[in-house]
């Protein structure tokens, strides 16, 4: 693991400052301080009940907590009921294709150090569809937060099963119960070499709200998976975390040491309902930070040089 | 080869120098050998020395060794093409006698390895064989157990020997090549070098001398195709790529990957082609236009992604060096046969730009282009080049930096309300504003792959799509007015037009001349900009009786190839045919001729 000295060489790649230091005085005095209402844009168009509404309630208040100010954020999403998620915030908004909003946000992130990306989508975009995307933009640990609404269904589609429907859930593709062993997605974060994993549920928005924070005050790749109930096709999924219909929300031993990766992944194979809480966080340079070393290394080289310059000495060379 | 004063007799006593102004240089060997490099180095020379010059090569796609030839031609007047026949055949091994003494023209000279050719008898009658023992003295110049290391510099000091190159010259090349490596290295290489050049080909036979070029004065730049590519993406502004290995686009991928960070960019690689295409989007969307690339199989993948760009109207470049498919296909040879997919590959209707560079040169110039009407029409733009293209060597006039060199950096001041898909946007493009932009009315877009309204609100509302879907097509029929119709190269009438796009340009061009000079009417046109046409296309048409489209690819169920159709389905005329060949490799002059000839006998106008 490498000090969090490392990660901080790079002041222009780090995380995004959340209170706007680089919004001038003049400004901040003119602007009033945003409010839920500057947040809220269309209604949602989830069912009501949805457990959706919760992560969305959420992140108005986390963003009006940590005094972002809205152009500075950009939510992208894949395809599904939960990557709806950018239509009902005002900020930079992307409704993306189904499975591919990871690697989209890395695009953005890279390039524009200035922002925060939040990554909204569920369990079928996040494990299945974009898979791939998940385990590679994990270990990249590019600075971003993904929030996976794991319903564990397919919702949007009407009810067909999920990477994460646990054994013998009937769906239209499974009427006789799923045969597939699911994902398990914070074995799955933890063993890609994300540095910020924890788990949540839509039913305690206190500790939805607590766990964003913490995701975003994280320097690299912060994954949360929120437990979100599908009222509509799998109902009572998580009642057995959630204490108002007779379950229990245990969160994380105190003493679970969050840098012990296997303690992590003993945690995160624990029968359901589990812990909820940070599983893993480490510190490790970001591949915005790891980028912009290479480029400052590679600049000090042709120091002073304009673009035109740097050209002109390329082609001299190619004579 | 042509030989420059007329008089000159075909074939000279041993010791005389004869001037020459066009010589094709075959090297066959083994890939590992480093004809390559033997190739470039003089590829390099010729554009240090004001000639032109024009490369061609085949590789094998095995992981290490097999078969390879490297072709190179230079010319002291123009060179469009690397040649049908050789002038020169260098040998290094019985495969490569074997097999490529049949690209020698007759009389032509062989020279070969002695320690591992045998010379067929037969052959011995048709060209002049010349044995060295290339292996054997190269170990002799340099000592060491390195049997095979240094014999392609061994054999560039024969050939600049047999054609009185240019000594200093090359040694600067091999200095400037070799500096930066471990001494011995480049010690060895010039050894091999000088031992080569002083080998006395004197008594063997004549010597060539270059005639004097007509392009004295002009300051050349020379590359192949990829690099030209590359380097145009970056003096356009790009300074965000992403892609996945697939030959042959990597060579863009690495150099950009070394290149960028230099300009305070980045380039990644990706998981795979899907994620490249994704990660680009996302650096556009972000404000400045970037690239992803790839061959024919990675095209495929991206179409989604792609289809997305076209409906949210975010910019992008989507490089896609052709190569022979379908499937994996032949990965290292040449094809044009992505014409379709890259037109119409996507679901839905997704009206995107397809332009193709025809030569090095252009692909510097259209990558700028290609990074320009992306901004400008808010569209991704396919950029099609093909293997041929991107691995050929070319000399060109160094372009003028100073004019092309752009600042694309994304303006983000704030703005009083934001409506990214006006309706009545003159050229249908949608205008977006780049996250980090303050909107007064606190009103934000979402950039969406749904219909939507003029705000980016979802929609399904029939009106809408309607409206939103000619939008799109809009800007392809603004810029379809806004082109050139590209010039005839021959005459302005002929009894046959033959119609060409990418890299066969060179072989067209000559088979042109070569009609001509036997007193055939025969003409050319060359298309950049393949979708949308041009709109003065089908007037150019009208004059031509005969309209031939030359291409790499299958002729297809109907008799003609991806282009051609293409054509047909736009200007509804039958008299547009297809001259077509899938044999992976570029056209020779007389495939188009001798087609040409054997279809159009009665209806070829004499001039």
């Amino acid at each position: 693991m490498i000090a969090a000295a490392e990660s901080k060489l790079n002041p222009e790649n780090a995380a995004v400052t959340p209170a706007n230091s680089d919004t001038s005085a003049s400004e901040s005095i003119e602007r009033p301080p945003l409010t839920k209402k500057a947040l809220v844009a269309e209604h949602p168009t989830w069912c009501p009940g949805c457990g959706d509404f919760a992560v969305l309630a959420t992140y108005y208040k986390l963003i009006e907590r940590r005094k972002v100010w809205h152009e500075k954020v950009a939510t992208v999403a894949g395809i599904g009921c939960s990557s709806r998620f950018p239509y009902f915030v005002q900020a930079h908004g992307v409704h993306f294709i189904h499975g591919r909003a990871l690697p989209f946000a890395t695009g953005v992130s890279l390039s524009r150090p200035d922002l925060h990306v939040f990554v909204f989508g569920g369990d079928g975009d996040a494990f299945s569809i974009g898979g791939n995307h998940f385990t590679h933009t994990a270990r990249k640990n590019v600075k971003l937060t993904y929030v996976v609404m794991d319903n564990q269904v397919y919702g949007l589609t009407k009810k067909q099963t999920s990477p994460t429907s646990p054994l013998g859930f009937k769906s239209k593709t499974d009427v006789w119960g799923a045969v597939d062993y699911p994902i398990n997605p914070m074995k799955q974060a933890i063993s890609a070499g994300a540095t910020f994993v924890a788990r949540t549920t839509h039913t305690n928005p206190g500790h939805v709200l607590e766990m964003m924070e913490a995701a975003m005050d994280h320097d690299g790749f912060s994954f949360i998976e929120c437990l979100s109930e599908c009222v509509e096709f799998y109902p009572g999924a998580f009642h057995d975390s959630n204490p108002r219909k007779g379950g229990r929300f245990n969160v994380v031993p105190a003493e679970h040491d969050v840098t012990d990766e296997l303690a992590a992944y003993k945690l995160a194979g624990e029968p359901f309902p589990g812990h909820f809480g940070i599983f893993y966080q480490v510190k490790r340079p970001t591949k915005n930070a790891l980028e912009a070393k290479v480029n400052q290394r590679l600049q000090s080289k042709v120091k002073g040089l304009s673009d035109l310059e740097l050209m002109q000495q390329t082609f001299a060379r190619l004579r | 080869m042509s030989v420059a004063s007329t008089d000159a007799p075909a074939a000279k006593s041993a010791g005389a120098k004869s001037e020459v102004s066009d010589v094709v240089i075959r090297i066959a060997g083994n890939s590992q050998d480093g004809i390559q490099a033997m190739g470039a180095f003089l590829a390099r020379l010729a554009g240090r020395s004001e000639q032109d010059v024009m490369t061609y090569m085949t590789i094998p796609s095995t992981i290490s060794g097999g078969p390879s030839i490297f072709q190179v031609r230079i010319g002291t007047g123009e060179v469009v093409s690397s040649g049908d026949d050789a002038d020169v055949l260098l040998a290094f091994y019985q495969h490569s006698y074997n097999e490529h003494i049949g690209a020698l023209r007759k009389g032509g000279i062989v020279l070969y390895d002695s320690g591992h050719v045998t010379p067929n008898a037969d052959w011995e009658q048709q060209y002049r064989h010349v044995a060295i023992p290339i292996a054997g003295l190269t170990v002799e110049a340099i000592g060491g157990t390195a049997r095979d290391k240094g014999k392609n510099m061994y054999a560039l000091g024969l050939v600049t020997k047999l054609f009185d190159l240019d000594v200093e010259k090359l040694r600067g090349l091999i200095t400037e090549k070799f500096q930066a490596k471990d001494e011995s290295v480049l010690s060895n290489a010039m050894d091999a070098f000088d031992s080569g050049y002083a080998y006395s080909l004197g008594h063997l036979l004549e010597t060539f001398k270059f005639a004097d070029s007509r392009r004295r004065g002009a300051k050349q730049v020379v590359m192949n195709g990829n690099e030209a590519l590359a380097y145009g993406l970056v003096a356009a502004g790009v300074r965000f790529g992403a892609g996945y290995p697939i030959t042959p686009w990597s060579d863009i991928m690495e150099l950009l990957r070394r290149e960028l960070p230099k300009y305070g960019g980045t380039f990644v690689q990706c998981e795979d082609e899907i994620a490249s295409i994704a990660m680009a989007l996302g650096a556009s969307y972000a404000g400045r236009v970037a690239v992803t690339g790839s061959s024919g199989p990675g095209l495929s993948l991206k179409t989604e992604a792609l289809g997305w760009g076209i409906m949210a109207e975010v910019p992008l470049v989507v490089v896609d060096v052709q190569r022979g498919g379908p499937s994996t296909g032949l990965p290292t040879n040449v094809e044009q046969s992505d014409l379709n997919i890259a037109c119409f590959g996507g679901h839905g209707d997704s009206p995107r730009i397809v332009i193709a560079p025809a030569n090095v040169e252009e692909c510097f110039h259209m990558a700028i282009e290609a990074v320009n009407l992306a901004r400008q029409y808010s569209v991704p733009v396919i950029l099609l080049t093909d293997q041929a293209i991107a691995t050929r060597i070319e000399a060109f006039p160094e372009p003028d930096l100073k004019s092309l060199v752009q600042d694309i950096a994304p303006d983000m001041s704030p703005v009083p309300e934001h409506k990214p898909y006006d309706l009545e946007s003159p050229n249908g493009a949608a205008r977006h504003r780049p996250p980090g932009t303050r909107i007064l009315s606190g009103k934000y877009p979402i950039v969406t792959g749904l219909e939507h309204d003029e705000f980016g609100h979802p929609t399904a509302s029939p009106a809408l799509h309607a409206q939103m879907s000619a939008k799109r097509r809009r800007k392809l029929q603004v810029l379809s007015e806004a082109l050139p119709v590209p010039p005839v190269y021959g005459g302005e009438d002929a009894s046959v037009l033959l119609v060409g796009w990418g890299s066969t340009l060179g072989p067209i061009q000559e088979a042109v001349d070569r009609a001509r000079a036997a007193g055939e009417s025969v003409s050319a046109i060359h298309l950049r900009h393949l979708h949308p046409l041009p709109a003065g296309l089908g007037e150019l048409f009208n004059r031509f009786p005969n309209i031939r489209v030359i291409e790499m690819n299958d002729e297809g169920v109907y008799g003609y190839g991806q282009l051609a159709g293409l054509l047909r389905a736009r200007f509804c005329t039958v008299k547009i045919r297809g001259i077509n060949k899938t044999d992976g490799l570029a056209f020779k002059v007389r495939d188009i001729v001798e087609r040409i000839r054997g279809e159009l006998a009665d209806s070829l106008r004499k001039l």
